[in-house]
């Protein structure tokens, strides 16, 4: 008896729907692991650096011996310029250069200056972990120094052996020079744009589509949908005016969420440094621009839910066609906060590209960047997708598949009809 | 000119063929009834004069006006009740029919229009309240007010009377008969032969997809020698 109740239990329980989300959950964890693992495997890798030791001195000497044990070093010569074109053409980190005065600067208690030349490539999370490891190298010297200090002499300023450098740093980062602003604080003052914006995207997307999803599946759920098909009014104006309706929900939704979120992210960020003066700071053309790529994303997202709503027979199948939705919003918003588009492999960056998400989440940093053609090839791209998508839905509702659904088996006839009630 | 002439309409699911080649016609001002158990064939071909549906083969036009080229000007003209219709259930009833009416006037015609439909409904104070509280019998009556407020010239009304008790049933076929003396066309399907012998003009048999006989009541009941329609019925599709 008990097993015959377990049988039922676990026949309505375990249907395509309760399945879904779970493996959904699945592949985001396993591709954010999988992300993991590789931060993991950079941060063991050596940094490749350059070196210009200009001082040559008992100080410089330690420094040089440490960055060449824990660096990849592929330049070590006396031309800074020279220098920095074979590090950027190596694909490295940072040049780091030691001035002629550094061993007598310290000798005379007064810590020694480091310069280091950033070469920054992107903005995302795993784009400053190279530049970490340089961190880390760095500190090195100052403890292998500050070591040296106190063998040499116990009375020495405990200041000095305690940071016995002092750097200047200079970043370049896509053709901008940035004086006094390493990656990691660059990085720092983007987070808006690495963390908050890919993180407001996905919510909008997330929290429309399924409105509009589960209009589609309460439509035909409360038997209201063969009579607004029967309305004098145009399919295509049923399909706008579900998609402009949810994004007004979900955009509202959205809203109420960010405000919790945005208050909870701006704890985490102390840089006081005003981008504007290093030009990467947005006009108003630029903010039109993501508001337009915003708008275009909302409504590919929304156009792809609807035809996807289309599928839905009641409410509750409704909510496990959002899924995919919410996997594909999910995965874009991991890239773009984990990789710049610049830095990742040219599959993916297809890819990228080709999720209309994507966009609005890239389109700030892009324009501080200047990079114009990424974002109004991406409007492009979203509205093409949009167009094809509403005509596509339009087609649908044109069509018998809205009233006869899924094909099912007709008990008697022996054959195969679409799922029709008379 | 004909409310409504379908000639041999054939329509298919897949492999599964719904219609096979039937033909018939509406007059102006006539209520025509389908009848046939379920599964016969009814719904579908309601569905496709409603517009929902695509045809396979032969034609069907309303009011002169061919489907499916000219869909959008028969919607314009048509009201469809389907048999398992819902209204929106956040919305009261006034602001169903509120919302329903704006697609077809405005104005002091929407007004009108809305009068009709909540006099049609007759729902009293509970017009205000949200369809979500309503009993099948009051969602029947709002929607069936919705289906000829707008004076439709044809109103296609599947299972128009379908889980309904006694009372409410009958104030239903008073509603569709006052909106014929309207000028309204009627066409609708039932398997309540009852009813449709009491409600229709003429009436046409239909089983598997085919009709099988058609004319008023008192010439199929005499054609089969029958007490009543149920019974001419069944020695039709012997």
């Amino acid at each position: 008896m008990i097993g015959n109740i377990v049988k039922k239990e676990f026949k309505e329980l375990f249907v395509l729907s309760t399945i879904i989300p779970i493996l959904v959950i699945a592949v985001v964890y396993g591709s954010v692991g999988n992300m993991i693992g590789n931060i993991g495997e950079t941060m063991k890798e050596k940094p490749i650096i350059g070196i210009v030791d200009m001082d040559d001195g008992d100080f410089s000497n330690i420094a040089v011996s440490v960055i060449t044990g824990r660096g990849e070093v592929i330049y070590d010569g006396g031309d800074v310029e020279e220098g920095l074109e074979e590090v950027r053409e190596e694909n490295g980190v940072a040049l780091l250069v030691i001035p002629d005065n550094f061993s007598q600067s310290i000798y005379a208690n007064n810590p020694g200056k480091i310069e280091i030349f950033w070469i920054m490539r992107g903005v995302g999370m795993m784009d400053s972990i190279s530049s970490g490891t340089v961190e880390g190298l760095i500190q090195a010297v100052n403890q292998e120094i500050s070591k040296t200090l106190i063998q040499q002499d116990s009375s020495s300023d405990p200041a000095l052996v305690l940071a016995p450098t002092t750097r200047v740093e200079t970043t370049f980062f896509k053709g901008k020079e940035i004086e006094g602003v390493s990656p990691g604080a660059l990085g720092n003052m983007l987070m808006s744009q690495s963390i908050v914006v890919p993180i407001v995207v996905m919510m909008l997307i997330i929290m429309a589509g399924s409105s509009v999803i589960s209009s589609m599946g309460l439509e035909k759920e409360n038997k209201t949908l063969e009579t607004l098909l029967t309305l004098p009014v145009r399919r295509s104006h049923i399909v706008i005016g579900k998609m402009v309706g949810s994004a007004l929900v979900g955009m509202i939704m959205a809203a109420i969420y960010m405000i919790g979120f945005s208050r909870y992210m701006s704890s985490f960020q102390s840089s006081d440094i005003n981008l504007a003066n290093f030009g990467l700071a947005l006009g108003m053309q630029d903010y039109v621009l993501v508001g337009i790529s915003l708008f275009m994303a909302l409504l590919a997202g929304l156009s792809l839910c609807i035809v996807l709503g289309t599928f839905a027979k009641n409410y509750r199948s409704a909510q496990a066609l959002i899924f995919p939705i919410t996997a594909v919003a999910l995965i874009s918003a991991f890239i773009v906060m984990f990789k710049d588009f610049d830095t990742i492999p040219a599959v993916l960056r297809i890819l990228v590209f080709a999720i209309p998400f994507t966009h609005p989440m890239m389109a700030m940093r892009a324009l501080m960047l200047d990079n114009y053609s990424l974002v109004i090839g991406g409007i492009a791209y979203t509205a093409v997708f949009t167009i094809i998508m509403v005509a596509v839905a339009v087609r649908i509702f044109n069509s018998d598949r809205l009233l006869t659904g899924s094909v099912q088996k007709r008990a008697g006839l022996g054959k195969l009809v679409w799922g029709f009630r008379r | 000119m004909k409310a409504v002439e379908v000639r041999e309409l054939v329509k298919d699911y897949g492999s599964f063929r719904a219609l096979n080649g039937i033909s018939f016609e509406v007059n102006e001002g006539e209520i025509f009834g389908l009848i046939g158990p379920n599964g016969a064939g009814k719904t579908t071909a309601l569905r496709v004069v409603a517009t929902l549906l695509q045809i396979t083969s032969g034609s069907v036009t309303v009011f002169g006006y061919e489907l499916p080229k000219e869909a959008g000007k028969v919607r314009k003209i048509i009201s469809y009740l389907p048999e398992e219709a819902g209204a929106y259930k956040n919305l009261t009833g006034r602001g169903y029919l509120n919302f329903i009416a704006k697609f077809f006037s405005e104005g002091e015609r929407f007004q009108n229009m809305v009068q009709r439909g909540l006099e049609i409904a007759n729902l009293e104070e509970r017009i205000d309240d949200k369809v979500d509280t309503y009993s099948k019998g009051m969602t029947r009556r709002l929607l069936v007010g919705r289906a000829l407020m707008a004076n439709p010239r044809l109103a296609i009304l599947d299972e128009p009377t379908s889980g309904l008790d006694v009372v409410n049933a009958q104030e239903v076929r008073r509603i569709i008969n006052n909106a014929v003396e309207g000028g309204t066309a009627v066409l609708l399907s039932s398997h309540n032969m009852l009813e449709v012998e009491l409600l229709c003009h003429r009436i046409a048999l239909i089983n598997d997809g085919r009709i099988i006989a058609g004319g008023t009541a008192a010439e199929l009941k005499n054609k089969y020698s029958a007490g009543n329609i149920e019974e001419a019925f069944v020695k039709a599709i012997k």
